[in-house]
């Protein structure tokens, strides 16, 4: 196939005027989006984006691309189907902590559970912001919100930890202000086959703003967030001195120079172990005993539900002595008459 | 007694019913007789009635599994009011089975049941054998356990399979009672078992015994015979409803140069349609078993935006959940099959019972304004054509279509005449090709209001569906309130369009007079039936049957016109007859309705119609 003139970032860009709130992270997210599709350099017409209902929803009419702004919940069955039907295609789900947590939920797990071969890209702001403030699966319990005045007294749902019990293979964590890693986040999943969640932690600045405020604050940031690389040591902070450790079967941070730490004793991240027990511990951590743990956290090599789909048919076909339904009608007994 | 022994007597038609527990293998019996029958050139249609317990208590009512056959020389088209000749394997099959048997019918029973612990199992308080009236019918007590033991003393089995054996030995004694060959069910048990020859040898030796012992016992003489019917020469099969359906789809998506996408979740009674697409891997057809009923819809709805032909397969109660997504597939105008089989609702209701009962849901049961094509199959055989009709339209207009069918069509079987797949229509999906110059995907492409078709992958064509209404022809989120009801009437005016493109509804009889019967869907063959017999017996009457609902044949006023007295049967409360109200307010329409789970009796209907036809 003949590659098209390398596109860029705007040519992602839809005529449509985009309608977030200003302030709303997921500008920045369609920012990183574009920047990605343009850095994969596949022709526009290979990507297709398919969202449920929600602000982070609207995503598909920005997109000059194939897309669908479907129901509530449902993008990943749909975006499913789209991509068994045609593997050929880039296709990615854009859903939120509404969406893909509570109405979705059962989609979310098996979509994962199958492998299909998806980006999808979860934006939680840890609210219901398009119906205006009422808290979410994901919202702190404790919360105060429309629908729970007197403050949640529900458990919330942490999105990677979903994932990685329902078999999900490729987990990672990112934040709207930060594009660029964002952006190499994305890019990195849409190369991974097989079903890739993107959790973006995203403010919303009308109902929930300043959910993430801890770990997005600008002078303590780099003491709050590890962001994680496969094969290198899982070292952060302003000074680049703070580390995880495994101590027995809990992770610990540390303070290199200190009790005699040295880097050595610093954990080295491994995604692609298919052992999901230390990514969970990951997942898992928070601030303020923890930084919060960004970048790719799980990525396992495993084929992906729609190569194997195809592969299955492909085998039946070869060796199948069906070859036209013609052939299947006349199968088993029949007569003339 | 006069010695009866070489007497055939020629019938036109018989009806037998097999009954045992839901373990005793009857819709296995029943099917090896129909298949028999089929190839000797009888037509025939067949009933399984089975209960959704997979294995309720051993020998209770609520475990009985029955399989009627209907087969004859002549044209059938129900599965018999009464049978013929019953088998039952229990005293809960007879006391369950006892008001379907004829007068002077045959009851074979397996005497070694009848048991005081069995016959308390069935829940009766006096043995079932001697409430019958001895005169009444001609019944046969045959030792069938025993004699199965008997048969298979020499050969290496456990008790268990033994008595798994049962059902061959009274389906031997059938066969004998009828005349027919052992030759393909004997074909039909080396390939089933083709691993354990042990078995083979055992179904074989009991199915043989239970034949030798009807020859000599003197009760069960004269024998019968039933020629084969006169029908159109051609190479035939048995086909039930739901294979039919499947296999329909999987012809209209050749037809349309589209790969086939089944999205479905199992469900009773149409967990067969999934079942058979998905062994039809072998000619590339995509099925997806979804985690629930919506990502079955929804994933086919994906499937339909990547340019595939999609159904989703359900019963009533998937179709509600289905709902939503339905709506979508609406507003962004993408073909989809939705494929019903009903059953009894509502609820878990009666799921292995057939009923019409989602006639409204499937018309009217959305939100918002929400028109799709509607449409009914009417036959077993004939939902191999109603598929590629849903297909067809679905795909050529640009729309969703909901398939009826029903328990009865889905389960029923019949002998079918293999269509030469060269000789069906082509279907014309409006797909828009590259290059395409300025592509707009709500712009109408023609008369009908449809749409064109631009799948992902083509470029240039790059464009954004979704719920939110769109502005007509740009297909841009509109919040313009004229745009609103412009798009409400391009959608619904769509599917009127598809009058255009559908046969006239047929009448049978005379095209004017005292009373028409209506019906629609799965009840044809009952009405049918009736229609003839009356119409033989001098009545003044007239038939019409629908398949297409929503739109309805254009001729369907001027037929319905025409006629004293108009009388709706169906098995639900009256929703076509109210359906057809709503659209014909100048017509008055009477109603008959059975809602029992059961498809109509022909001699009910032909009481009903008398009755109808005195009042004035």
């Amino acid at each position: 196939m003949v590659e098209t003139a390398k596109l860029a970032p705007k040519d992602f860009k839809s005529d449509q005027e985009v309608r977030w709130c200003a302030g709303c992270g997921d500008h920045a997210v369609l920012s990183a989006v574009h920047r990605s599709m343009a850095e994969l350099g596949l022709p526009k017409e290979k990507y297709v984006v398919i969202s449920g209902i929600g602000c982070s929803s609207r995503f598909p009419y920005y997109m000059n691309t194939y897309a669908m702004h479907s129901i509530h919940g449902r993008a990943a069955a749909i975006a499913s189907g789209v991509k068994v039907a045609n593997p050929e295609l880039s296709v990615w789900v854009i859903t939120g902590d509404g969406d893909s947590m509570a109405i979705g939920g059962n989609h979310f797990i098996h979509v994962l559970r199958r492998n299909v071969n998806l980006n999808i890209i979860l934006l939680n702001n840890q609210i219901y912001g398009l119906t205006k403030g009422q808290y979410s699966p994901t919202s702190l319990e404790g919360q105060i919100t429309k629908t729970s005045p007197y403050g949640t007294v529900e458990t919330p749902f942490s999105p990677g930890e979903l994932a990685i019990g329902a078999k999900g293979k490729f987990f990672a964590r990112t934040l709207d202000n930060n594009v660029s890693l964002t952006t190499s986040i994305l890019t990195q999943a849409a190369r991974y086959e097989g079903a890739a969640l993107i959790e973006v932690l995203q403010n919303c600045v009308i109902y929930n703003d300043k959910a993430h405020a801890y770990i997005t604050d600008k002078e303590m940031k780099d003491d709050r967030q590890l962001i994680v690389e496969h094969g290198k040591p899982m070292i952060y902070g302003k000074e680049r001195n703070k580390g995880i450790v495994l101590d027995g079967l809990k992770l610990k941070t540390v303070t290199i120079g200190e009790n005699g730490i040295t880097e050595a004793d610093i954990l080295i991240h491994d995604a692609q172990n298919p052992d999901p027990v230390l990514h969970q511990m990951l997942v898992s951590l928070n601030p303020p005993e923890f930084p919060m743990v960004l970048g790719v956290l799980r990525s396992v090599e495993a084929e992906s539900y729609d190569m194997k789909f195809h592969r299955q048919i492909e085998q039946v076909k070869s060796t199948s002595n069906k070859k036209s339904l013609q052939d299947v009608l006349h199968s088993g007994n029949v007569w003339k008459v | 007694m006069t010695d009866t022994k070489d007497k055939i007597t020629e019938l036109d038609d018989v009806v037998i019913r097999f009954s045992g527990d839901s373990g005793d293998g009857m819709q296995l019996t029943g099917t090896l007789f129909s298949d028999t029958s089929a190839l000797l050139g009888n037509d025939l249609l067949t009933f399984p009635d089975y209960p959704a317990e997979i294995r309720a208590p051993q020998g209770t009512i609520g475990g009985v599994s029955g399989f009627q056959v209907h087969f004859g020389q002549s044209e059938i088209n129900t599965p018999g009011d009464y049978a013929d000749v019953l088998v039952a394997m229990n005293p809960a099959a007879l006391t369950a089975n006892i008001k379907w048997i004829k007068r002077g019918g045959t009851i074979i029973i397996d005497i070694d049941s009848f048991t005081e612990k069995n016959i308390e199992r069935a829940g009766c308080v006096k043995d079932p054998l001697q409430q019958l009236g001895f005169r009444d019918y001609n019944i046969v007590k045959a030792p069938i356990t025993t004699l199965t033991r008997e048969a298979l003393k020499g050969l290496n089995l456990d008790s268990k399979s033994i008595l798994r054996s049962k059902n061959m030995f009274a389906l031997g004694m059938v066969y004998w009672l009828f005349h027919r060959p052992l030759e393909f069910t004997k074909k039909y048990i080396e390939d089933k078992f083709k691993k354990i020859p042990v078995v083979i040898e055992a179904n074989k030796t009991v199915l043989k015994a239970g034949y030798y012992y009807a020859e000599t016992v003197e009760a069960l003489h004269p024998s019968y015979s039933v020629a084969p019917a006169s029908i159109e020469p051609g190479t035939y099969r048995n086909i039930n409803g739901n294979i039919a359906t499947a296999w329909g789809l999987i012809a209209a998506a050749e037809k349309a140069g589209r790969k086939l996408f089944l999205g479905s979740y199992p469900i009773t009674p149409a967990s067969e349609i999934l079942q058979e697409l998905s062994k039809r891997k072998d000619l590339g057809v995509k099925t997806f078993q979804a985690e629930d009923e919506i990502a079955g819809v929804c994933t086919a709805i994906g499937a339909s935006f990547a340019g595939h032909l999609a159904v989703t397969s359900t019963s009533g109660p998937g179709l509600s959940l289905k709902t939503e997504a339905i709506g979508l597939a609406i507003i962004m105008e993408l073909p989809l099959v939705i494929v019903n089989v009903q059953r009894g609702g509502p609820s878990t209701g009666l799921p292995t019972k057939t009923e019409q009962s989602d006639l409204m849901q499937a018309l009217y049961g959305r939100h918002g304004e929400s028109p799709l094509v509607v449409m009914a199959a009417s036959s077993p055989r004939n939902c191999f054509d109603y598929a590629f009709e849903a297909a067809r339209i679905a795909l050529e207009h640009m729309t969703p279509v909901i398939l009826l069918t029903d328990g009865f069509l889905a389960n029923g079987s019949e002998p079918w005449r293999i269509p030469d797949i060269d000789d069906l229509p082509a279907i014309h999906p409006p797909i828009v090709e590259e290059g395409a110059e300025d592509f707009q995907p709500y712009r109408r492409i023609n008369d009908e209001l449809v749409r064109g078709w631009a799948v992902p992958g083509t470029k240039g064509l790059e464009h954004r569906l979704g719920g939110l209404e769109k502005m007509a022809i740009t297909g841009a989120v509109s919040y313009v309130p004229e745009n609103h009801q412009v798009m409400t009437y391009e959608r619904e005016n769509k599917v009127k369009h598809v009058q255009r493109h559908i046969p006239d509804v047929k009448v049978y009889g005379d095209t004017s007079g005292e009373m028409l019967l209506i019906g629609w869907g799965g009840t044809f063959g009952h009405l049918y039936t009736a229609y003839r017999q009356l119409k033989k017996e001098g009545y003044n009457l007239s038939f019409v049957h629908f398949n297409y609902i929503k739109p309805l044949p254009a001729n369907t006023h001027e037929v319905l016109k025409n006629f004293k007295k108009l009388l709706v049967c169906e098995l639900n409360l009256g929703q076509f007859a109210s359906y057809l109200r709503l659209n014909f307010q100048d017509l008055s329409f009477m109603q008959y309705n059975k809602i029992q789970g059961l498809p109509f009796k022909i001699e009910e209907i032909k009481e009903q119609i008398k009755k109808q036809l005195e009042v004035q």
